[in-house]
């Protein structure tokens, strides 16, 4: 059996590793298909469906989904972009993303997601949950009010026995992504970064710095999320 | 032809978003030759004397009288549009939304750290003023609103391009750096 798959994206020919998955595959093939709970290194989950494709046909998450010989893959098309921008849009009516108060503006994802499919508003109802802010650790704030109960922190950011030093606290809707009580003082400065960084959107901030990059300068300010994948499908026609 | 009537009104807003209006710089002069200007803050008119043909609407709804202000606005534009986020989603006064207004009116009037002066414990309910809604409410969720620009303000080039398409029924540009969140 080959090491290699050939497959198609949006009618596009692709070739990948054998039992890569379909965003990794797609990636290596200059196409971007968006992403949101999904982190590089990091096991995928497939929880937050904006990588929904269809495979022959049927609705998938690409970042659970491992590539197969002959696969027809559609991506771009109408209505999927339609359904990953309703999931954008239930995303911000779910929780209180005050995206002018937020100190994440510019470098966000769930926000990137939201400028690269043109969201002007969410056609569903705004919840205006109540949420806390959690500043009681000494390293970082947790803000409830954005989480958007990616995982990516839980799964990401272990300590050195590979504890998630995040964790789940509460369940169904008042499901709280928390700093495990226990673990927290082995959050190193490097961790507490680290946390940050992964964290698709503002819910966790490091304490005592902040707006330290120039509105112009952000990450998404000048160039859509997503672009520097497909620049390489541009240059390799 | 007679040109194209605009009204503006500011609801919980703070301003910003006709600020940004006034950022199309030099294009002001082009603008007052494209449109006339109604009801607005801009030339002080402060009641409808004709129906209007565009209302551009900043801020969302905090108070009872922001309510009808919007209602009006309803009543004599064709074309409604939502400015700012404040507009389309309550903006920075809707992070109140979560807390009971009780809550709010006593920290902001009663155990606030900067109450001085209110012995009594007075807080304010004067039939004069109007009353504060339960919580802060997007514009589209009291009215219809036709569109959206969103921005914290937003930016001016996109309160242009909106206003010269819907003038001259062109389709709108949404260039990737015009449509900010903040």
């Amino acid at each position: 059996m080959s090491q290699f798959v050939k497959f198609t994206i949006d009618t596009i020919e692709c070739m990948a590793t054998r039992g890569q998955y379909l965003v990794d595959a797609a990636r290596e093939n200059g196409i971007f298909i968006p992403t949101l709970c999904n982190y590089p290194g990091v096991k995928p989950k497939g929880s937050c469906r904006i990588c929904t494709v269809k495979v022959n046909g049927k609705l998938m998450t690409a970042c659970t989904t491992p590539v197969a010989e002959g696969m027809n893959v559609e991506n771009e098309s109408a209505e999927i972009n339609d359904l990953r921008k309703s999931i954008i849009e239930l995303l911000f009516v779910e929780g209180n993303h005050f995206c002018p108060a937020c100190e994440k503006s510019g470098s966000c994802e769930l926000q990137a997601l939201a400028y690269r499919f043109k969201m002007l508003v969410p056609r569903f109802p705004f919840q205006f949950p109540y949420r806390s802010v959690d500043a009681s650790h000494p390293k970082i704030i947790k803000d409830h009010n954005r989480c958007i109960l990616c995982k990516r922190c839980i799964r990401a950011i272990t300590d050195d026995s590979g504890r998630s030093i995040f964790a789940y606290r509460k369940r169904g809707i008042g499901v709280e992504v928390v700093v495990d009580p226990k673990l927290g003082k082995q959050l190193t400065d490097e961790l507490a970064q680290k946390a940050m960084d992964i964290c698709p959107v503002g819910s966790i901030l490091v304490k005592e710095k902040g707006f330290n990059v120039p509105i112009g300068a952000r990450r998404y300010d000048k160039s859509p999320i997503g672009s520097d994948i497909e620049s390489m499908q541009i240059s390799k026609i | 032809m007679s040109k194209p009537i605009v009204a503006t009104t500011s609801l919980a807003g703070c301003f910003g978003c006709h600020m940004s209006v006034l950022d199309i710089d030099e294009r002001i002069l082009e603008l007052i030759e494209l449109v006339e200007f109604n009801k607005s803050p801009i030339n002080d008119i402060k009641k409808f004397t004709k129906k209007c043909d565009i209302g551009l609407i900043e801020g969302g709804c905090c108070n009872s009288e922001n309510v009808h202000v919007l209602r009006d606005f309803r009543e004599h534009c064709k074309i409604l549009v939502s400015v700012g986020e404040c507009a389309i989603m309550g903006g920075l006064p809707a992070m109140r939304n979560g807390i009971p207004i009780r809550e709010c009116l006593e920290e902001a009037y009663l155990n606030g750290p900067t109450v001085v002066g209110n012995e009594e414990g007075i807080i304010p309910n004067d039939p004069e003023l109007p009353m504060l809604l339960d919580k802060v409410y997007p514009c589209h969720e009291i009215v219809k609103i036709d569109y959206f620009l969103p921005g914290c303000p937003p930016r001016a080039d996109l309160i242009w391009e909106a206003l010269v398409a819907l003038v001259t029924g062109d389709e709108m540009k949404l260039p990737y750096e015009v449509l900010k969140f903040d």
